[in-house]
């Protein structure tokens, strides 16, 4: 255990990423060759079969998502990826993207052709135009190719939104208008992009799909943990002696991340806890680092996987300090469509400062825990949601980072 | 080139306001008023949803700003890696604060959520270049690259 194993960075530094004929030497584009001699409905059953989850945060089938589009009729379905990689701490589809764009665009073409789509976009946050130039010269070497048939790839870069990464919203932005995520039902797999069947994965759902067609469902189910196979990429930060980017099995447990790969602590100091998911995510103590990286044993503590960022803090750090800003994040990003978000992440951030300043009371502690437990099941959308966990997970484990705030 | 120009060149762009917008920046570093106006007649919207698709997106800016924007993340892990000191290191530097440019018009400074590059902390963009574990000390050294 505590290896690491790379599916989706399998041709990280092994190929020019520029040079299509890199990926096609190392067995790129067999995938799609085999998915397109394959009957759609045993395709799909084969991604299914591989109990592939969605690698953005929200953990959904796949396959599943797949053969709703696939079932739907229309005249025009899409292929969308969404590459607004926006969860602070977290880089791994930018490590993909720029690292092998190739596998990106042929696990969307067997999406296309699995679903019945013809037109595909990759929804590339703005933070990251270099990789859109290199998204635009994988496609053009692909058609040149003709290694797509007569699927489309455009690519689309986003303005700076967080909330985009929500797929109603970032389908909004591919529409051209402001990324306010959309009421649901109806999901993207039946009205989606200009209300026609689209389906909208991860870059890094998307990565693994060409190996799975090639080594079988069954193959990828049983690496690591049963109810979410297969492997994460997790981009580490903070005070870790290794802030690097690892891709392993998902029954690595967050202990062997930290002190295994991640080499531990600096300086010899202690650990206080980690913050995993990106900052949406709750903040773990030690007590709970035997946990493995999966996302149902992530959300039996109360945490979350979602992007696969750890963030690591040493026992110097002021859990407050960090919350605050945190808190500040949320509402500089919150898109003010519905009243819980826009109204409670403002809220939440007062408090915070408020605590944090020194001019907080043990009732202010209370007011934020119910304040966060109302916004996580009335917000619309998973941000609004999601807020309160940093915040709710902190109140709970470090209750002592608040007492010594108090007035 | 002239806003109208490059407007006219996404009309027939499923979406392609935000592009539009996009291309507007690169040569004005911001969206002048008349262009929003502008863009939304040729993409058949009201004037006031072209103004929200201007506003909503932190990238957009529909005020005049400095030709080079640097973008301090102030994301948690840039939070405690120092961000705040290069913060200052920048107003002093530059003699404005966040969310201001210089009177010569070559600076904008903002701050930016998470810009993807976590592995080097603090991280600041110049034009969108990342530049990595940025010190105070950095900090002249990479501003001296632009004036």
């Amino acid at each position: 255990m505590a290896e690491e194993m790379r599916i989706v960075l399998r041709n990280y530094g092994k190929i020019d990423p520029l040079k299509i004929d890199d990926y096609i030497s190392l067995g790129g584009y067999n995938a799609l060759k085999k998915a397109c001699a394959t009957d759609k409905t045993a395709l799909i059953d084969d991604i299914k079969k591989s109990n592939l989850r969605g690698r953005g945060g929200a953990g959904f089938n796949c396959g599943m998502k797949w053969s709703f589009a696939a079932m739907a009729q229309a005249d025009q379905k899409y292929v969308v990826c969404n590459a607004d990689e926006g969860e602070p701490g977290t880089y791994k589809d930018r490590l993909i993207m720029e690292n092998d764009p190739q596998t990106l665009l042929e696990g969307m073409a067997i999406c296309a052709y699995a679903i019945g789509a013809t037109k595909g976009y990759i929804y590339c946050r703005g933070e990251y135009p270099q990789v859109v130039k290199i998204l635009n010269t994988a496609i053009a070497q692909a058609k040149e190719k003709g290694v797509l048939g007569d699927f489309d790839i455009e690519v689309r870069m986003g303005a700076g939104a967080y909330v985009c990464g929500e797929e109603t919203a970032l389908i909004e932005s591919l529409e051209g208008n402001r990324g306010e995520p959309r009421y649901k039902p109806p999901y993207p797999p039946a009205q989606g992009l200009w209300q026609k069947p689209t389906i909208v994965n991860n870059v890094e759902t998307f990565a693994a799909i060409p190996v799975i067609v090639e080594k079988g469902g069954e193959w990828f189910a049983s690496i690591g943990a049963p109810s979410y196979p297969g492997t994460k990429v997790l981009t580490l930060t903070g005070d870790i002696n290794n802030r690097t980017f690892f891709e392993v099995p998902t029954n690595t447990t967050i202990r062997e991340v930290i002190y295994k790969l991640g080499g531990g602590i600096p300086s010899g100091k202690k650990f206080k806890a980690v913050q995993i998911g990106g900052t949406s995510g709750a903040f773990i103590p030690e007590s709970q680092l035997d946990t493995p990286i999966a996302f149902d044993a992530m959300t039996a503590i109360d945490a979350a996987l979602g992007s696969g960022a750890v963030f690591v803090l040493d026992e110097t750090r002021d859990l407050v300090d960090v919350t605050t800003q945190i808190a500040k994040f949320f509402e500089h990003e919150s898109c003010g469509k519905c009243a819980p978000c826009r109204e409670g992440t403002m809220r939440m951030f007062d408090l915070m400062e408020k605590i944090n300043d020194g001019e907080g009371s043990a009732q202010d502690v209370a007011l934020l825990n119910k304040l966060g437990r109302v916004m996580s099941y009335s917000c619309l959308c998973g941000l609004g949601q999601a807020a309160p966990a940093p915040v709710l997970s902190t109140i709970k484990h470090f209750p002592a980072d608040y007492n010594a705030k108090f007035a | 080139m002239d806003y109208k120009n490059i407007i006219a060149k996404f009309a027939d762009v499923p979406g392609g306001m935000i592009e539009a917008f996009h291309a507007i920046q690169d040569e004005f570093s911001y969206l002048p008023e008349e262009a929003i106006i502008e863009a939304a007649k040729v993409f058949g919207v009201p004037a006031a949803d072209a103004y929200g698709v201007a506003t909503f997106y932190s990238y957009f800016s529909v005020k005049s700003r400095g030709k080079n924007i640097i973008r301090i993340c102030e994301s948690a892990p840039c939070h405690i890696a120092g961000a705040d000191e290069v913060v200052a290191a920048l107003e002093r530097e530059l003699g404005i604060t966040m969310g201001n440019s210089t009177a010569d018009g070559r600076f904008a400074l903002e701050f930016a959520q998470c810009v993807g590059q976590c592995q080097a902390t603090p991280v600041i963009t110049v034009n969108s270049k990342p530049y990595f574990d940025v010190t105070p000390a950095k900090v002249v050294e990479i501003i001296a690259e632009y004036k």
